[in-house]
């Protein structure tokens, strides 16, 4: 048994071996989550050092971003395809997790129909839509997190690589996608609660979703998909695979002329980061307690692109210290400057364009040259 | 995959130096009414060195292009090995079969350091769930170590490539022509911008190839041809003007009259 954990151990820091910038993001966000969790269960609620609830579940929505923000980095930074549509793989994920937490209400609803859930009695429907079946099954449900996203990026990833549509056509097609998603979500017809969205969630796996413990755990769960999807870009972008996604992003048609299939390589990136992004989403419903289509809107897929460009395009972890840094900003702003924030996130994006071209990692960047 | 005739591929492998590896011939291409090749014919035996020289516009380019696969001609046929007929096959197939082609301006993967663009470029197996689980096994190591001494960059192996000077990114890409392992290969003014020494250098990378491979270079620069002293073909309005070594071209009065502006 230790045996194999020590194998294990050694897997994990052979991957990020050489990823000093990846090595300290871990580390510190591992700190803090582990601090939280134990200050939150430990100390007495009036002290300085106590983290509230609010704070675990802010920080848990965070990790989830973070998570976005990585797979995004993935087919951005190591394919360069610039995708502004990844809100829409991870509003997918939420869905097909959110509607197992609103099964999971079954009679405790306001209308106490056990079968339906609220919106559907109000939206007078008789029977469960089709594509609701089998949504009651966590497995299910959580087979549709990775499945639903994924097979939607094979087939536009399939049908837009094959036709060897790149660069700016691409982008535009990626926001038409999540654009299209956004209005069909809201319509009340669609059977997904319509403009309202997917809410009211009181149990997940049997545990109270209200209750601290579940929150913890949640948060924890949070860290571990961050760490493991991590790894996996990390595994990716160090094997051969990955040094040919970096030539595509560099010099596509010299990589055909050595006799790579390119499309088949784009089509993976993108399908794996739409896994990530949409069990992402899956981590942000429960922690957040809604979903509704607004996470569909081409403004938020935007903002995905703010975080990885302020954080530093093509280091991976410079897409989770952007998500944090931009997320954060945007808490502390909305609430206490509300109406500055707008400007204050515009303004960031200029500032970072011009003088931090490689964003923030391209600080750290810097300065360890000037060390050596 | 180039599946269909498996005995004609053996053939390429066992072809023995002095053996015929490519030949074209009456290849005519126009453009337009324009013949950017006239009838032009070819032999280039497995293991030669061969020099095409040639005055703008001569056909040189179109000449390439033809044999790897970009341009189809209007008459003629063009034959690898025994029974090959390139006319046939596309432009990836060319490829795999043994036809590398180094283009004027060089292009290598900048990001990627002189060792990872070498093995970029290697001739393996190239399917996507190959690639997924491949690793280097020594062998491939020690061709690649080979390739990186033999073009002179093996200090700079772990150098990204956009920091190489404009030379080292000509041998690199040759480099990675070599990698390919093509039988034949086609270089385009390989000389092109580079320093005394360079030059100097990339004739001895190009004799060296030529004892395991057959080399076509496409040069301007005389000095740089004689110094490789191989067998010279001059082009002239799209066929072939005259044949030989240095020596004998440059008493070719026709050459002297078109070519050397004499």
């Amino acid at each position: 048994m230790n045996n194999t954990n020590n194998i294990k151990k050694s897997v994990i820091l052979n991957i990020i071996n050489n990823d000093k910038g990846g090595q300290i993001v871990l580390t510190s966000l591992f700190a803090i989550v582990s601090y939280c969790i134990l200050s939150h269960l430990l100390l007495p609620t009036d002290s300085f050092f106590y983290i509230s609830t609010y704070t675990i579940t802010l920080l848990g929505k965070y990790i989830s971003f973070a998570l976005l923000a990585l797979a995004l980095d993935l087919v951005w930074g190591y394919i360069g395809i610039l995708s502004l549509g990844h809100g829409a793989f991870f509003a997918l994920g939420g869905y097909a997790w959110a509607m197992y937490l609103m099964r999971e209400i079954k009679d405790r609803g306001v209308y106490g129909n056990s079968q339906l859930p609220d919106f559907m009695v109000f939206m007078n429907l008789q029977e469960l839509p089709w594509f609701w079946y089998g949504s009651d099954n966590p497995l299910f449900a959580l087979l549709m997190v990775v499945l639903i996203p994924a097979i939607l990026a094979f087939i536009f990833g399939w049908l837009a690589f094959r036709s060897r549509v790149t660069g700016v056509y691409l982008s535009i097609m990626t926001q038409a996608f999540t654009y299209a998603l956004m209005l069909a979500f809201f319509r009340n017809d669609m059977g997904f609660g319509g403009n309202n969205g997917l809410t009211d969630f009181k149990d997940i796996l049997g545990f109270n979703l209200q209750s601290d413990n579940t929150r913890l755990a949640l948060l924890f769960l949070s860290f571990l998909a961050l760490f493991g999807g991590y790894l996996i870009s990390r595994y990716i972008i160090n094997s051969k695979l990955g040094k040919i996604c970096m030539a595509i992003r560099d010099s596509e048609n010299r990589v055909r002329f050595l006799g790579y299939k390119v499309e088949q390589y784009k089509l993976f990136i993108f399908v794996i980061s739409a896994i990530l992004a949409g069990i992402a989403g899956a981590l942000y419903v429960p922690q957040v307690g809604i979903i509704n289509p607004g996470v569909f809107s081409p403004l938020f897929s935007i903002e995905i692109v703010i975080w990885v460009a302020i954080g530093g395009r093509g280091t991976l972890w410079g897409a989770i210290v952007g998500a944090f840094v931009v997320s954060f900003a945007s808490t502390y702003f909305t609430s206490a400057l509300p109406e500055v924030w707008l400007y204050a996130f515009g303004g960031l994006f200029v500032v970072s364009t011009i003088y931090l071209p490689k964003g923030i990692a391209g600080i750290f960047a810097h300065f360890s040259k000037v060390k050596e | 995959m180039y599946k269909n005739n498996n005995n004609d591929l053996e053939n390429i492998k066992n072809l023995k130096y002095g053996d015929t590896i490519l030949s074209c011939e009456g290849v005519t291409v126009s453009f337009d009414g324009f013949k950017a090749l006239n009838n032009l014919s070819l032999y280039i035996k497995y293991g030669e060195l061969r020099c095409i020289i040639g005055a703008n516009g001569a056909g040189k380019s179109t000449m390439m292009d033809v044999i790897t696969g970009k341009t189809k001609p209007d008459k003629g046929r063009i034959i690898f090995g025994d029974n090959i007929n390139l006319l046939k096959l596309d432009e990836p197939t060319i490829a795999e079969i043994g036809i590398g082609r180094k283009f004027q301006k060089p292009t290598v993967f900048g990001n990627h350091s002189v060792f990872e663009n070498l093995e970029l470029a290697m001739d393996d197996d190239k399917r996507f769930f190959k690639i997924l689980f491949s690793t280097l096994n020594n062998e491939q190591k020690i061709k690649i170590e080979q390739t990186m001494e033999l073009i002179g960059l093996k200090e700079m192996y772990n150098k990204k490539a956009f920091i190489l000077s404009h030379g080292q990114k000509q041998w690199l890409e040759i480099g990675m022509l070599i990698m390919q392992n093509p039988k034949l290969l086609l270089v385009d003014e390989p000389v092109a911008g580079m320093t005394m020494q360079e030059v100097e250098k990339t004739g001895e990378i190009l004799t060296s190839l030529s004892k395991t491979h057959s080399v076509i270079v496409v040069e301007h620069d005389m000095d740089f041809i004689r110094s490789i002293a191989s067998k010279v073909t001059v082009l002239h309005e799209g066929s072939v003007l005259a044949e030989g070594s240095m020596e004998k071209i440059q008493e070719n009065e026709k050459v002297r009259k078109v070519y050397l502006g004499e």
